[in-house]
């Protein structure tokens, strides 16, 4: 067998379930659209069509974790870093819709399932994971990389656990619950670590050749200021 | 856009290429966690179809554009694998940057005129 499968395919989530999924990713992907755009400078967008291309890149890339088993990087915690969770969401998502239109890689049924759990839930627990570690850890490319490391396990953990509700609300065949949650969580938890190398060693780099194109640097260490935003 | 700007992005691109045209031919071909473990629980014979058991990937459907020239990361017709995949990588790579930098730049420019 040499297809190269790596998302959810069609038919392993009922339709109606998948439906629903999809209306959800759509419409938090309108939301990630508004949100962007406070973002998106002369800066980000290029560098947004960057990260979208080279997570397409490495997602190609499946290393192996058990015997049998490879597993690849998803990029949600990546795309915080160096683009935020708003447009970096967007970028996952453009990853996986042209890797679904134009590679028949994850199902056209099963496309809101894979935004859903790589683009929407990878991406925000990455961003949670950040947001956090950066309060604590040095501002600099190695409490960066280390930051990107933890975030990257977490985030990948509870992409994998997001199939898990998928299937339990509309899976297909008869199987324990508990099984395919701690099979799935123990398989991602050892892809988290190749993808946390990735993302660790790619934004490390990154932060010492421009610092400046680094969204977590730029942003997530200024104060919050509420209510004193101007309505555009 | 700054020319230093533009230097890194070429940079950046030219990585994402040689990740997806070369190395992407020396990446693992195992089922990844996911599909590994919708296989867990059912035999396979040679050509990997399910013979047995109780999986998730038992309700597998085809997908609706398997006939898609790119599908599987090779372009079809081109027999020789390595060059089908570093060719069909390369092709993700640009088309994925060009989307997402047009994309980008759309959602941009609309915030600027409203």
């Amino acid at each position: 067998m040499e297809t190269t499968a790596m998302h959810i395919a069609n038919g392993i989530v009922d339709g109606p379930v998948s439906a629903v999924f999809a209306v959800l990713a759509v419409a938090a992907l309108a939301f990630c659209v508004r949100k962007a755009r406070n973002d998106l400078d002369e800066r980000l967008a290029p560098m947004a069509g960057l990260v979208a291309a080279f997570i397409f890149a490495v997602q190609m890339l499946n290393f192996q974790v058990l015997p049998g088993v490879s597993g690849h990087l998803l990029g949600g915690t990546l795309a915080v870093i160096l683009v935020g969770p708003w447009v970096g969401a967007l970028c996952v998502s453009t990853v996986l819709i042209v890797q679904c239109l134009l590679f028949a890689d994850g199902g056209l049924t099963a496309l809101g399932l894979n935004i859903t759990n790589m683009a929407l839930l990878g991406t925000a627990a990455g961003y949670l994971l950040v947001a956090g570690l950066l309060r604590v850890l040095p501002r600099n490319a190695r409490g960066l990389a280390a930051t990107a490391f933890i975030a990257s396990v977490v985030s990948v953990v509870v992409a994998s656990q997001g199939f898990v509700l998928e299937y339990a609300l509309g899976g297909t065949t008869e199987l324990s619950l508990p099984w395919v949650s701690g099979t799935l969580a123990g398989v991602h938890a050892l892809i988290g670590i190749g993808e946390g190398l990735i993302a660790a060693t790619t934004v490390a780099t990154v932060a010492r050749v421009r610092p400046d194109l680094v969204y977590a640097l730029r942003r997530f260490r200024q104060p919050i200021v509420v209510g004193t935003k101007v309505n555009a | 856009m700054t020319r230093r700007l533009g230097w890194f992005l070429a940079g950046g691109l030219l990585v994402a290429l040689l990740l997806a045209g070369v190395v992407s031919n020396f990446a693992s071909s195992s089922p990844d966690g996911l599909d590994a473990t919708a296989r867990e629980g059912c035999t396979f014979n040679a050509e990997g179809e399910i013979t047995g058991g109780t999986c998730i990937a038992q309700q597998e459907g085809s997908h609706q554009l398997a006939d898609s020239p790119l599908a599987d990361y090779g372009i079809r017709g081109i027999e020789n694998s390595f060059l089908s995949t570093a060719l069909a990588g390369a092709a993700g790579v640009l088309i994925t940057f060009g989307i997402g930098a047009g994309l980008f730049r759309v959602a941009r420019r609309r915030k600027q005129d409203a």
